[in-house]
């Protein structure tokens, strides 16, 4: 059955043929292309992901901090993988969810910045147009029940204005000043509430880095699908800076006295 | 049967080099009523003298809005401009729902002239028979670009379009140093200068046959509030209190009238 109205009888849709100049068989189609098609299975689940991203803003702008791990299930698999991409000039977005999703959204990306460059004529486009563009490909892609399983922050300066906003596989957006995805929603983001909200202004970049880093460190020992190792990037008016990897410090010894679970004796 | 061995197909060139039947979309464009466009460093308005067929009709319509913050004024084939602004009114809203973002007015203007290019290089096809005075603001300003049918645009200060535009033009070559500084009233006072030039002998500007399009801050002389300077169209009596501000011809440092150009119906000769 084909679903589709613009299919049935003389089409008209006003996106792409306003005034019906087409003849039919030329028309777009939106059927099946063949036997085999109705047999392609959509994205059910993500299959190689990323953990937690956090983002904050602070007095320069916007930082924003991922591990580099992309697990295969609980296996810790790829553990050199940014997830921290940067965006024109001043956007950055961070992923968690699917990485081969994610790779396909930084071609769209990179698409949309070279047309937007080839143009050479002074607009550009940055974090806010960035981010509705995610969220409209994503509700769209959600729509046609195929979603790209992500959950994406998209942050930046632009004109003075700092940006911080979310949007999911499904097109769900928000936007506040710290923002975590994924386990780090549940375990970094009311950490970076207290840390965060009603010093946006004052914050210093290195204040800022250490809250980041301290609750990288809590999601270290508590998710996990994480990772000792993490990027930070920071936007401001200068522009995207993506840092080198960092390493954690973190201390098992208190794993020696727990008891009760797995297998010790006594 | 054909003035010109060169006519009958918009594909094929001239021995001169030219395309017979872009030419001739461009003066279809001259056979429109006048329309005229002039540019301040904060605004930019459009006006245009409406027609009508006679005392029995209505006036034929010479402005459109694109979008809140874009509007053109016409002057040819009024079906090929409708065909035009429904495609620019469509890329607008495009803009506005994927990345949530006015449309460049620049972009918006390549497009259509895009569109036109196109119809002079394809077998089958016959360009736009309309040009368009196009203003609107972005993040650069407000802005006047002019389209036509040959494919091309271009920006400009001051520019009008349309039957006996050559006066019109005349006037705001002679004036337009002055109109970066001008106030929103000085400046339509000076379009409605221009446009009086087109005029015909016996014609005069009055709120029946005049149109005023505005991006910028309100004047006092508009009534409704325009949130952010959008682009409104003001007709009827809202012109009335900028027709006032009109000073008469004879005291008005205006240019010798143009010598009459081709009176209209017969067809055009080529000059080689």
């Amino acid at each position: 059955m084909d679903h589709f109205p613009t299919n049935w009888g003389r089409p008209r849709n006003d996106a792409f043929d306003a005034y019906g100049t087409y003849p039919i068989h030329q028309r777009p189609q939106n059927t099946p292309k063949d036997k085999f098609s109705d047999g392609v299975q959509r994205t059910q689940q993500p299959i190689v992901t990323g953990t937690s991203v956090l983002a904050i803003k602070y007095k320069d702008g916007i930082m924003m901090s991922a591990d580099n791990l992309a697990s295969y299930g609980s296996l810790a698999r790829f553990k050199d993988i940014q997830r921290l991409h940067p965006v024109g000039n001043n956007t950055v977005i961070g992923a968690s969810g699917d990485m081969s999703d994610f790779q396909y959204i930084q071609t769209l990306l990179n698409e949309i910045i070279i047309d937007e460059f080839t143009s050479q004529d002074g607009h550009s486009l940055g974090p806010a147009e960035i981010h509705e563009y995610l969220s409209q490909v994503l509700y769209a892609r959600r729509s046609n029940m195929n979603p790209l399983w992500n959950s994406l922050l998209v942050g930046g300066v632009r004109d003075g204005k700092s940006f911080l906003a979310y949007v999911d596989l499904l097109g769900t957006t928000y936007s506040a000043s710290t923002i975590a995805t994924g386990y780090g929603a549940y375990i970094a983001q009311p950490l970076l509430r207290d840390a965060v909200e009603g010093r946006e202004d004052t914050l210093t970049e290195e204040q800022a880095a250490d809250i980041l880093e301290n609750c990288m460190r809590v999601l270290y020992y508590r998710d996990a699908r994480s990772l000792d190792k993490y990027q930070i990037a920071k936007v401001t008016e200068a522009g995207v800076i993506i840092s080198e990897s960092k390493h954690l410090k973190s201390s098992w010894s208190f794993a020696e006295g727990i008891r009760g679970y797995g297998a010790q004796i006594q | 049967m054909f003035r010109n061995t060169y006519d009958s197909d918009n594909t094929v060139f001239s021995p001169q080099g030219r395309l017979h039947q872009v030419e001739y979309a461009l003066e279809a464009v001259k056979q429109g009523s006048a329309a005229v466009g002039l540019r301040s460093k904060t605004h930019a308005v459009l006006l245009a003298l409406k027609r009508s067929t006679g005392e029995l009709a209505s006036y034929q319509q010479k402005m459109f809005r694109i979008d809140d913050h874009v509007g053109i004024a016409i002057a040819g084939l009024t079906s090929d401009a409708r065909v035009l602004s429904n495609f620019m009114r469509q890329q607008a809203m495009s803009s506005k729902m994927v990345f949530n973002r006015p449309i460049p007015v620049n972009r918006l203007v390549s497009s259509i002239a895009d569109k036109a290019q196109v119809n002079t290089q394809e077998y089958g096809r016959r360009p736009y028979g309309v040009g368009f005075l196009v203003i609107g603001q972005d993040k650069g300003g407000p802005h006047l670009y002019e389209f036509s049918p040959s494919g091309n645009s271009y920006e400009y200060y001051a520019m009008s379009i349309g039957a006996r535009s050559q006066s019109a033009k005349t006037y705001l070559e002679k004036h337009y140093e002055s109109f970066a500084d001008c106030t929103l009233e000085d400046l339509v006072r000076h379009g409605l200068h221009a446009l009086r030039e087109t005029l015909q002998q016996d014609k005069e500007l009055n709120v029946n046959n005049t149109s005023i399009g505005i991006v910028g801050p309100k004047s006092p002389h508009e009534k409704v509030e325009t949130p952010g300077g959008s682009f409104r169209i003001l007709e009827n009596d809202s012109v009335e209190p900028f027709l006032q501000t009109m000073i008469a011809k004879e005291s008005a440092d205006a240019p010798a009238p143009a010598p009459a150009l081709s009176t209209g119906d017969e067809d055009v000769q080529m000059s080689e």
